[in-house]
């Protein structure tokens, strides 16, 4: 099966910044995807790149299977992209804004699917709001919405939830997960960390325009980070020297242990004991994508220096 | 074509649903003119035999008003989204550049004429002028407003800021109008100022639409018409790779 997203040997820069360097990406199709970095690390041109709304120095980029350059028309007619920017058209209201869009791809009588993500978005009280009185909330739905006017294969969300509440964010999950399930390649980037490892089955980190970790979810996880870290809040701010070599840190209260596994919280609540210091809270962390990504831009920050 | 279509009503609605604007706004500023001048110069100038001043000056004020507009509108609807960011969504769908460039056109050519065609009406009503070759008038109509608008899409790519698009506006559109004949017969400028008058390409298309009114000229038709033609083939085809190489539009 072809690939839904394939980028191969792309460069990018700025004057004498590297924006990109050597990019190659496949994303398949079906995936939920994670493309995930700090400011700058070069996803949101990336993602301009796939898009078009950007041109790459060298290297080519396909979408299911057309070239973003020579094959524009349909490379874009596949694509739905959820940009950062909250920007609108301050002319014209949710609906005429999204009839305006389905226009655009060459959709005529699309009022059927529209009023069904208008419905699924929650935008039903606003559809015939002018664009300008809506909330920056609001706003993204109908940036979501727009994307998804002309049912793309792929979908590309760069930040979709920055500055969105709760509410939305379930609503907006929800709705793209059945697309998934679908069948529609999801692609997203996102500063929260949970939210990619909940929702995406493969990640890929960036960092100053490379590529440092691409990997399956579990595999990053498990490859990255062995054992679990075990929290706790003590009627001391010390520990015993026994379980001082296992410390990972201290802050705020909250003494960090390093545990290879489970079992060996039993030895450590008895040492506790047996120094008379009290167990006021514990938890058990498993380890996580945040963890992983804390490692990776470190790691990575020695080598590239 | 129905992408096309959609960029060419939503081109039309962004000015017509602002219409105090877009297109009252200049038919008034235009009237005014008209008044000012059929108040102070009629009795006093005549440049074609037996035509009042006033109603020579008519074609010339309509044209320039169909100019100003065509160009304003391409100009500013490109730099608005272009800031407000909102181009992305144009930028995104699979419209060619071919069919941007061709809807900006046509909206301002729209434009042109409605600005154009209510300033002539208007005067209608209180002059009586002739109209002798009106489909003379008409092919300057849109030759000229279509060149405006090819002018206005590469301006408004071009700026980054309302503040150079205004500069573009009023120390090259609005000097060039000025200096065309719309308010006098280069016929009767010193003859330097006539030779560099004939380097003006909005001489022609006023010089062209007044003919269809009188029948009358500075310049044959034919002549100006060839040349507007070319203009707006040449201006067009270089806001069709300015679209096309993605400068300023495509980082």
């Amino acid at each position: 099966m072809q690939p839904a997203i394939e980028v191969t040997r792309v460069n990018k820069k700025f004057g004498t910044i590297r924006a990109l360097d050597d990019i190659n990406l496949k994303i398949e199709t079906g995936e939920f995807f994670a493309l995930l970095g700090p400011n700058g690390a070069g996803k949101t041109t990336l993602i301009s790149i796939i898009a078009g709304l950007a041109l790459a120095d060298g290297g080519t980029v396909s979408i299911m299977g057309h070239d973003v350059m020579t094959q524009y028309p349909d490379a874009r007619r596949n694509l739905g992209v959820v940009p950062q920017e909250l920007v609108f058209d301050p002319f014209f209201s949710v609906r005429e804004t999204l009839t305006i869009q389905s226009g655009y791809y060459g959709i005529k009588n699309n009022h059927l699917w529209i009023d069904e993500i208008i419905q699924r978005l929650g935008l039903d009280d606003k559809a015939d709001n002018n664009m300008r009185t809506l909330s920056g909330g609001m706003k993204r739905r109908v940036l979501v919405a727009q994307s998804l006017v002309h049912k793309p294969p792929v979908i590309i969300l760069d930040e979709p939830t920055a500055g969105v509440d709760v509410e939305l964010r379930q609503t907006l999950w929800d709705f793209i997960q059945q697309l998934n399930k679908a069948g529609h390649t999801i692609v997203l980037t996102t500063h929260y960390l949970q939210e990619a490892e909940a929702l995406c089955n493969r990640v890929a980190m960036l960092k100053q325009g490379e590529i440092v970790a691409l990997d399956s979810m579990q595999n990053l996880i498990g490859s990255m980070t062995t054992g679990y870290t075990l929290r706790l809040k003590l009627s001391v701010d010390y520990l015993p020297t026994e379980l001082e070599r296992i410390q990972i840190s201290y802050h705020n209260g909250l003494h960090d242990l390093k545990l290879q596994s489970c079992n060996q919280v039993e030895s450590i609540l008895q040492t506790l004991r047996q120094a008379d210091i009290q167990v006021l809270d514990m938890q058990l962390l498993q380890p996580d994508l945040e963890e992983v990504f804390v490692k990776i831009m470190r790691e990575s920050r020695v080598e590239s220096v | 074509m129905t992408g096309f279509f959609t960029l060419l009503h939503k081109e039309f609605l962004r000015f017509w649903k602002v219409g105090f604007q877009t297109i009252l706004a200049p038919i008034v500023s235009t009237l005014l003119y008209l008044l000012v001048f059929f108040h102070v110069l009629d009795a006093h100038v005549e440049v074609y035999p037996n035509v009042a001043y006033t109603i020579f000056l008519i074609p010339g004020l309509v044209m320039m008003a169909v100019i100003q507009n065509a160009f304003a509108n391409a100009s500013s609807s490109m730099i608005q989204s272009k800031i407000s960011g909102n181009i992305v969504f144009v930028l995104l769908s699979p419209l060619s550049y071919r069919e941007i460039f061709f809807a900006y056109i046509l909206a301002s050519i729209a434009r042109g004429l409605l600005v154009g065609g209510g300033v002539y009406l208007v005067a209608l009503m209180f002059f009586d002028i002739p109209l002798k070759l009106p489909l003379w008038t008409l092919l300057f109509v849109i030759m000229g407003s279509a060149l405006l608008g090819a002018l206005g899409v590469i301006a408004g790519i071009w700026a980054e800021k309302f503040d150079q698009l205004a500069a573009f506006q009023n120390f090259i559109i609005m000097p060039l109008t000025f200096l065309s004949g719309v308010f006098y017969s280069i016929h009767s400028l010193p003859s330097f100022w006539q030779t560099l008058s004939h380097f003006n390409p909005f001489l022609y298309m006023i010089d062209g639409f007044r003919y269809g009114f009188f029948g009358v000229s500075d310049i044959s038709p034919y002549m100006s018409f060839a040349i507007v033609t070319a203009c707006c083939i040449a201006v067009s085809m270089l806001a069709i790779q300015v679209l096309k190489s993605g400068y300023k539009l495509r980082h």
